[in-house]
């Protein structure tokens, strides 16, 4: 097996291999390495210096700038992101996990038939909702309140689909029956048995609806009018559009870019299993 | 997806406890308790999901009439298919859609191929710094698409450029925001979104598989690259299916990207997508052509959807 030719070949495919991920890395960091040392830039090297070289080291004037431009609203934006994005999938994580458990672990009537209506719901896709949506919350008034985004996205018919699928694989049926016969009712049970039970599978729920909110543009963009209720994507995105008028506008874009997407990446990066589970799972559907 | 439903409702029946022992809710806790469980999402679930389902088709088939000439009140009636036979007539969808479909034909092949052959090396013993390249792959899935759009935008600037500087040194004089190209710009940031994560489905998918497997394959002299695409492929060819489905889905909505490139070039219009288009004419004030465009967009999902899964299924005869 291991004439010198053989391992010849296994060297070159192993640098040609190498080559080529390298080339694809390269291509996954440039625009994030370009975002830092543009965020690091005054604005006046925007243009007039290399793009992927560091110059003046401006950031924390930049920072300065970004975080008191209008009255400091991009720290309101921020802290929107989070109420929608965070909390927004902690109580869409905690519904999804009731109900999955009971679609796993309860016998009743019709379940069946419910969890067929809520795979269909992965189905239908966001933007198909905000539509119809915003002509029902403007004749309910809900239009532009923090409400109008939020309900929408504590919803998550494919965070149902795997908290089912975690449940079932995750709580032996003998357990609840013990504490059923220790006298626990079925919250108790939940809460004290199951839930610790399917912890590591939550936070994957957790993040998948964490990424659909964080991703959602369309849904506050046809909900909000009002600057002080936008989420940072629909923020950064009209400041964008003001860039040609006000070109000073570029370098919070860019700054405000990187301080969105920084806490995010290493939050990710650090959850690594945790995702890993998670489409291991979609892809066994 | 009915597929997994079946797949799901089947095991689940397995685990109902015999008749006899039935109670109104069959064996497990009581109708209340159940419902406890099962409302706090079911509500939220019919009040944001099925109601505005529902409501988009209602409004598709009403029309907006004048009584009394020009000037007159108007009113909404049912109109039948109004709404939808000036969809069909409305150029500036088709051009949407054929401007989609070139894209998700080209845009949905390359970002899996390059997904499939990325989740295959990370599978081979050739390849060191794994953790390294599939972090970095995965990492734009982080990012939102309105922000990507917004960094590859500045890519793409001819003022602001480092690629255009680059490209313009060595003689290329490319224009990413072109009349031709911002289309291949947009789907370049669709593809840097989306590959690493891709190929992580894909991935996962690979490192179910036994090893035994292989060592059997090679016993009986089989190189790497046949393993792969002979014995790999074809076990994750489910995972391949699912991750085209959901870039199908993901095309046809696409919205956020070219949103973005469109305050940078002239080129992008407000009808640029399907979902552009129909948010251009809800704008207008036309809800009812808005929703019949909604309802036709989700119908074009599903068959497209659906018709994929039902292609393959046949081709590898299940």
């Amino acid at each position: 097996m291991s004439t010198p030719s053989t391992i010849r070949e296994s060297r070159v495919s192993r640098t040609a291999v190498m080559a080529l991920m390298f080339l694809l890395a390269v291509y996954f960091l440039l625009p994030v390495y370009f975002l830092i040392v543009a965020a690091t830039k005054p604005q006046g090297d925007l243009a007039s210096t290399n793009g992927l070289a560091f110059s003046h080291f401006n950031l924390f004037e930049n920072l300065r700038i970004l975080f008191t431009r209008s009255d400091g609203v991009f720290g309101r934006w921020a802290v929107n992101t989070v109420v929608y994005a965070v909390l927004g999938a902690a109580v869409g994580t905690l519904i999804s996990a009731l109900c999955g458990y009971a679609l796993a672990k309860f016998p009743f009537r019709g379940r069946e038939f419910l969890f067929s209506v809520i795979l269909g719901g992965v189905l239908v896709p966001t933007t198909a909702l905000a539509l119809p949506l915003f002509l029902l919350f403007s004749a309910t008034g809900l239009v532009n309140t923090y409400f109008a985004v939020f309900l929408p996205s504590i919803v998550s018919p494919f965070g149902v689909y795997l908290a089912r699928i975690f449940a079932n694989a995750a709580v032996p049926q003998e357990l609840i029956e013990s504490a059923r016969l220790d006298g626990a009712g079925e919250f108790r049970t939940f809460f004290s048995v199951a839930f610790k039970l399917m912890t590591p599978a939550l936070v994957t729920v957790f993040l998948f609806q964490f990424v659909a909110i964080w991703n959602n543009f369309f849904l506050p963009m046809v909900m909000l009018q009002k600057e002080s209720l936008f989420p940072i994507t629909l923020g950064l995105y009209e400041w964008n559009g003001q860039t040609a008028r006000a070109p000073l506008l570029q370098e919070s874009v860019i700054t405000g870019s990187l301080v969105s997407i920084v806490p995010v990446i290493i939050v990710f990066i650090l959850l690594q299993r945790f995702w890993r589970s998670g489409l291991a799972a979609g892809s066994l559907k | 997806m009915t597929d997994i439903a079946t797949r799901i409702t089947s095991t689940a029946r397995a685990v109902e406890p015999p008749k006899g022992r039935r109670r109104l809710t069959g064996g497990g806790p009581r109708a209340g308790t159940v419902l406890a469980f099962v409302t706090p999402f079911f509500l939220p679930f019919v009040l944001f999901y099925l109601v505005p389902v529902g409501y988009a088709l209602w409004q598709s088939f009403r029309v907006v009439r004048r009584s009394g000439g020009q000037y007159g009140t108007s009113y909404t009636t049912f109109g039948g298919f109004e709404q939808y036979v000036q969809v069909f007539q409305n150029t500036e969808f088709w051009s949407s859609i054929g401007r989609i479909g070139l894209f998700g034909i080209v845009q949905v092949p390359v970002m899996l191929f390059v997904a499939l052959v990325m989740a295959l090396l990370l599978d081979t013993p050739l390849l060191r710094l794994k953790a390294f390249f599939r972090i970095t792959a995965f990492m734009p899935y982080a990012v939102p698409g309105v922000i990507a759009a917004i960094m590859w935008s500045y890519l793409y600037s001819p003022q602001l450029s480092p690629v255009v500087d680059l490209l313009d040194g060595i003689g290329l004089k490319p224009d990413f925001l072109g009349p031709g190209a911002v289309l291949w710009s947009a789907a370049n940031v669709s593809t840097w979104l989306w590959t690493g994560y891709n190929m992580l489905i894909m991935y996962s998918a690979l490192q179910s598989i036994p090893q035994e497997l292989y060592e059997a394959a090679r016993i009986d002299g089989a190189s790497n690259w046949t393993i792969a695409w002979r014995i790999k492929v074809p076990i994750i060819a489910p995972s391949i299916v699912l991750t085209t489905v959901f870039s199908i889905i993901g095309t046809l909505q696409l919205y956020a990207e070219p949103a973005v490139l469109r305050q940078i070039s002239s080129n992008i219009s407000s009808t640029f997508t399907p979902n552009m288009l129909a948010y251009a004419v809800a704008s207008g004030n036309n809800y009812q052509q808005a929703a019949a465009i909604s309802v036709v967009i989700a119908v074009i999902t599903f068959v497209l959807s659906f018709g994929f899964m039902r292609l393959t299924a046949k081709r590898a005869g299940l």
